[in-house]
């Protein structure tokens, strides 16, 4: 059950390095100003994508001579990583590169990150501090039920779970019943996963006769996709634990950008000896002040294989400096309330609109007006494909027209990894418009 | 020996059937026979009609989406074991039934089944040897 209050040598407890994440302000800055100089004498001399986005912008490594001078520097958006697939983003020989992870791209290639051994141990220990401040540690066990492969959440919190001494049960996604019997055999006290399999996991639970509240779990470490109060509310009083948010991305490094700490609740320390954050208009690219919403852009500044500088992110967040009774000195991050661009996160996986585009592009016989339909329904989110039928594909016999339905959402789960229910509707049914057509509902926003 | 049936497609919304009959009614069209297959979220809708040029033109002018399939129309006895008998010969030949549909002919003595085969002229045939009364179109459209 969430508790109110901690005693002090538990909050210490909490911090897993206490030197770096209660420094002072002008201490903290000081680093962070000596990392982004290395930095960008780095990239600028190893990458020759930086040196090339330096000299446009007509900066040089040498003009940063105090934090303010960040915003001099060129932004680096999705595309350019895209354009520089696989490896060209790199800032070390792929012989120090010992990791790769991806995440999924829009045209169906993925965006590629590398690790070098220092990089792991950063993530590693970063992972460690975010599950420290969610209240896990050394002798707790911890069921990991992230996705483990090319995407980074299921390694990333394998890693820092083994780093702050806890045991981990690498139990990735799926088979959700066997879930349910391993968390009650092996007596898991702390479960990290997406929020909506969280209420999954409470759902099947209960059909299966097993009381969550009855099992040991004392902590939710949840990401990978937004979530409400009210979501997490229903998660703390179904399953019995503290459920904190966390925050990553692959391009940044994974999970452990940033995270709550279980005494407050209230926004996601950002660890920034690692990354600087920013809130820019995500308009015109002006950075914004604490406290005023927009994109989330991050600086990574300690990684060697894939570095980044001043990344887009297109998540939509704030920003806040005032203290967190928990002692950490660190930034908070809001809740991500949305995204600057059309991008959906369809249970943990990125979806834009445009790839299910393509998939029915490729189809000759369907239409291309299609309108999307997300929602949730029992916990999970629900991803509805429709698109208009013509006189070339209808048939009068049933099947013909529901082989056609099931042809597509096999192709959209092949591409997409995600399983969605398509319809075929009547022509002329989804809206046209003259400028930017609403290709998506989303019903979720509860 | 051939029906021509028309199909159109319908989304499952309140309304949508009701502006078919509308149009349908509009144009001076009558329906002879008509069957809905639905689904959860749409419905094939199939008609015979008086005037099948007629029936498509107007439906497509209201954006429907209306396709044309040519189906079996055959007159059996409206007694117990009329359409039983005719089964029986079509699956002793292995013929499949992809759907039918049947009515009932003013008289009230013999019914007619439409019958959609995949192949359309052994089934005919079949038939034909069997005795059964295969109906012409034109007949169908002005029963």
């Amino acid at each position: 059950m969430a508790r109110e209050q901690y005693s002090l040598e538990e909050v210490s407890d909490m911090i897993y390095d206490e030197e770096f994440e209660t420094l002072p302000r002008e201490a903290l800055e000081a680093i962070q100003l000596k990392r982004l100089r290395d930095l960008a004498e780095r990239v600028y001399a190893i990458v020759p994508f930086y040196k090339k986005a330096f000299d446009e912008q007509g900066v040089k490594p040498d003009d940063i001579k105090s934090l303010e001078d960040l915003p001099k520097l060129p932004f680096t958006m999705k595309q350019d990583l895209r354009d520089n697939y696989p490896f060209g983003m790199f800032a070390t020989p792929m012989e120090n590169v010992v990791r790769i992870h991806a995440s999924s791209g829009t045209t169906g290639k993925p965006t590629v990150v590398g690790y070098t051994r220092r990089d792991i141990r950063t993530w590693s220990e970063l992972m460690a501090r975010t599950l420290a401040a969610a209240g896990a540690h050394k002798g707790d066990i911890v069921h990991n039920a992230y996705g483990y492969g090319l995407f980074t959440g299921g390694l990333g919190f394998h890693y820092g779970a083994e780093r702050l001494g806890a045991s981990v049960i690498p139990v990735s996604g799926g088979n959700t019943k066997r879930q349910i019997l391993l968390m009650r055999d092996f007596g898991a006290t702390v479960i990290t996963c997406t929020p909506s399999y969280a209420l999954r996991l409470a759902d099947v639970a209960a059909e299966e006769g097993v009381d969550f509240k009855a099992l040991k779990f004392r902590v939710g470490v949840l990401g990978a996709e937004p979530w409400t109060e009210n979501i997490r509310n229903e998660i703390e009083s179904r399953l019995g634990l503290d459920a904190v948010d966390i925050y990553g991305l692959s391009e940044v490094m994974g999970p452990g950008v940033a995270v709550e700490c279980v005494e407050a609740k209230h926004g996601l320390h950002i660890f920034e000896d690692h990354f600087i954050a920013e809130i820019i208009n995500p308009e015109t690219g002006e950075p914004l002040p604490y406290g005023e919403p927009g994109e989330l852009v991050f600086t990574t500044l300690t990684k060697e294989a894939f570095p980044l500088i001043r990344y887009r992110t297109r998540d939509l967040s704030v920003l806040h400096r005032e203290p967190c009774r928990c002692g950490r000195n660190l930034v908070r991050m809001g809740r991500i309330t949305g995204r600057s661009d059309d991008m959906l996160i369809i249970r943990g996986v990125n979806v834009f609109p445009s790839q299910i585009e393509s998939v029915l592009m490729a189809r000759k016989e369907v239409a291309p007006h299609y309108l999307l339909i997300v929602d949730r329904k029992e916990r999970m989110d629900t991803l509805e494909v429709n698109v208009e039928i013509n006189e070339e594909i209808f048939s009068d016999a049933v099947k013909d027209l529901q082989n056609i339905e099931g042809d597509i959402e096999k192709d959209i789960k092949d591409l997409l990894g995600v399983s969605c229910r398509v319809r075929l509707v009547e022509p002329k049914t989804i809206q046209r418009s003259e400028g930017k057509a609403q290709r998506v509902i989303d019903k979720r926003k509860t | 020996m051939r029906v021509e049936q028309i199909s159109i497609f319908l989304e499952n919304k309140a309304g949508r059937l009701a502006e078919v009959t509308r149009v349908l009614s509009g144009a001076g069209v009558n329906i002879r026979a008509l069957s809905l297959a639905d689904t959860s979220d749409f419905g094939i809708l199939r008609l015979i009609v008086n005037d099948n040029d007629k029936a498509k033109t107007v439906l497509k002018e209201h954006g429907f989406t209306v396709g044309k399939t040519d189906v079996v129309a055959v007159e059996v006895e409206d007694r117990p074991g009329g359409l039983s008998s005719i089964l029986n010969i079509l699956s002793k030949q292995n013929i499949n039934v992809e759907y039918m549909y049947a009515f009932v002919q003013h008289s009230g003595k013999n019914a007619v089944i439409i019958f959609r085969f995949d192949d359309i002229d052994t089934a005919v045939k079949l038939l034909q040897e069997n005795n059964v009364k295969v109906l012409e179109g034109k007949t169908v459209y002005t029963l």
